[in-house]
């Protein structure tokens, strides 16, 4: 979200719908203003000059972990499928998606 | 605007490839394609709650290889961000990708369309997971679909072009250079059927002589050369008639249908393009270890344009076969285990050519039931005289049934060239006093009978005589 742009209504809404949320008319506005005054507090940061800090991407330093490319074990595939809210054939049921 | 107006396409690529690792880019799932559905996975690649990804060291390398393949500068720092989507078969709600910080950016490759040679810049290229499956069984899941997650975070990278691209044959050049290039560096097998390669194309039009680029569609599910060239071509058809219609082009996400040979509109990915990418918590940045890139560079096999120059200016052969030996990774690599056995290239170019790639029609050197060494070793056998090049064409229908070794193959069918005077005489009597006519003919100056005579006692000795032994000897017998 730029400077120039707080987040508003709009902004609210359409992250709802993108995050497949529904919210009321009420929730929308309590939503809005929450989150206004949470991107003030942090607009506050635009005080300092972070020019030469490089953008912090992990608050923890983590060394990059690799692991050898050998193969494990699977899941056994009934213990897959009871995470299956609805079991198709050996698949996870799902609405038809025909693009 | 007018009816009559030319249009330029601007096309880039994006070319996904599936890493050819043996597990998971995130998991030690298998990766092996084929298997029964929801075999390959676990609680990691189907985002199970509490889980976390650990990555693996072979992708990196594989990555690192792609990038340097197509000179592009490899960062020793990249990050891990999160694409936020929901569709059925991505388990996790997100995918894990590369964004703002990918592993590669900026390289090239070069193409050749119409014997000319042109070079497409690389944008990036970044490692991502595939997503799973959606199947569509009417049979087993009536009105439903249900999901396979296999493929779920199979290591994939992505490698867009630059928008270099002006024509449907240049993008399908470009396709088949690429696949090409990964084979050779061992990144992805290029198993386009299998969805091991596949490519996302984005095209515009703009008025010819213009510079601004047109509004651009961008075509998913390409994957074959010949759907990109068709989807290509479709799609710059269809902006142009509707530009000359007074029309615009909206930017939009479009699907190649390869049954109705057009692109049409993905409602579903309309407002998808917001992604929310953020960097993973899950995954601390990937830093490349001091020297790695370097070392994986060491390792670097010979490109397909290197090899391409080295049989040409180093081997002599002639351009035409050096592009038939270097199509294919597995081709070059069964010519070089042939020339490493014996030192005949032009021979040996000739037989891999003429004689055994005819004889695959088509099929991959991989299926042969022999290596390069025993054509090599059959060549040699040719050169010292040990057979004559008619029993090679024997041992190689041997060789393409049943493998072995040639030499074995010649010993045990007594097929070993006959270079006794005393044994090839007889036979070279009998074919003078059966060819009156030939001779009388060879005497009166029609020398060129020889060749005739030459062949008559070849096939009475069922191919075992020297030829050269049969040459000399008819001339010596007729006078010449």
């Amino acid at each position: 979200m730029s400077k120039e742009a707080p987040i508003d209504r709009a902004a609210v809404l359409h992250v709802a719908k993108l995050a497949r949320l529904t919210v009321s008319d009420a929730e929308a506005d309590a939503l809005t203003r929450d989150m206004q005054s949470i991107l003030a507090y942090v607009k506050k940061l635009d005080e300092l000059d972070v020019a030469k800090v490089p953008a912090t991407s992990h608050a923890v330093h983590l060394e990059t972990l690799l692991r050898p490319d050998e193969p494990r074990p699977c899941m056994p595939l009934e213990k897959v499928i009871a995470n299956s809210p609805e079991r198709i054939g050996d698949g996870f049921g799902v609405p038809k998606i025909i693009e | 605007m007018s009816n009559d107006i030319e249009f330029e396409p601007v096309i880039g690529l994006e070319v996904h490839a599936q890493l050819s690792t043996k597990t998971k880019l995130f998991c030690g799932c298998s990766t092996a394609f084929g298997a029964p559905p929801n075999t390959n996975v676990c609680e990691v690649c189907t985002g199970m709650p509490g889980v976390l990804p650990v990555l693996n060291a072979q992708a990196v390398e594989l990555a690192v290889r792609a990038g340097l393949g197509l000179h592009c500068t490899v960062h020793e720092r990249s990050q891990w961000s999160r694409k936020n989507y929901f569709y059925p078969d991505l388990p996790k709600g997100y995918q894990i990708s590369q964004y703002d910080k990918p592993i590669c950016t900026g390289g090239k490759l070069d193409i050749e369309v119409d014997g000319q040679t042109m070079t497409v810049g690389i944008t990036r290229i970044h490692m991502e997971e595939d997503a799973g499956k959606n199947v569509h069984d009417d049979l087993v899941a009536g009105a439903r679909s249900y999901v396979d997650f296999n493929r779920s975070s199979v290591p994939l990278i992505e490698i867009v072009s630059e928008p270099d691209i002006r024509s449907s044959a240049q993008a399908a050049a470009y396709m088949k250079a690429m696949r090409q290039l990964l084979r050779y560096l061992g990144v992805c097998d290029g198993n386009m059927e299998e969805g091991s390669l596949r490519c996302d194309a984005n095209v515009s039009v703009r008025p010819k002589g213009t510079e601004k680029f047109g509004t651009r569609a961008e075509i998913k599910n390409i994957n074959s050369f010949r759907f990109v060239q068709q989807a290509i071509d479709y799609e710059i058809e269809r902006q142009s008639e509707l530009i000359r219609a007074g029309g615009k082009v909206v930017q939009e996400t479009r699907l190649w249908d390869s049954q109705a040979k057009s692109t049409r509109s993905m409602r579903s990915k309309e407002e998808a393009h917001d992604y929310r990418y953020f960097p993973e918590p899950d995954l601390p940045d990937l830093v490349l270890r001091d020297g790695f890139v370097a070392e994986v560079g060491k390792r670097l096999p010979e490109l397909p344009s290197d090899k391409l120059t080295r049989y040409t200016s180093k081997l002599g052969l002639s351009p035409y076969d050096a592009k038939i030996l270097t199509e294919d990774a597995e081709v070059a690599a069964f010519f070089d285990a042939a020339l490493a056995t014996h030192k005949n290239t032009k021979s040996i170019a000739n037989w891999v050519i003429n004689e055994v790639l005819r004889e695959l029609k088509g099929n991959s050197v991989e299926s042969l039931k022999f290596k390069g060494d025993a054509i090599g070793e059959l060549v040699k056998l040719i050169d010292d005289s040990t057979i004559s090049g008619k029993i090679a064409k024997d041992v190689l229908v041997e060789l393409m049934a049943h493998g072995g070794s040639p030499r074995a193959i010649v010993d045990s069918k007594g097929w070993v060239q006959v270079t006794d005077t005393g044994a090839i005489e007889p036979i070279v009597d009998q074919v003078l006093a059966a060819n009156a006519e030939s001779v009388e003919k060879y005497k009166a100056g029609k020398t060129n009978v020889i060749g005739f005579l030459v062949g008559l006692v070849m096939k009475e000795s069922k191919g075992k005589a020297n030829p050269a032994m049969v040459n000399e000897l008819l001339k010596k017998k007729m006078g010449g």
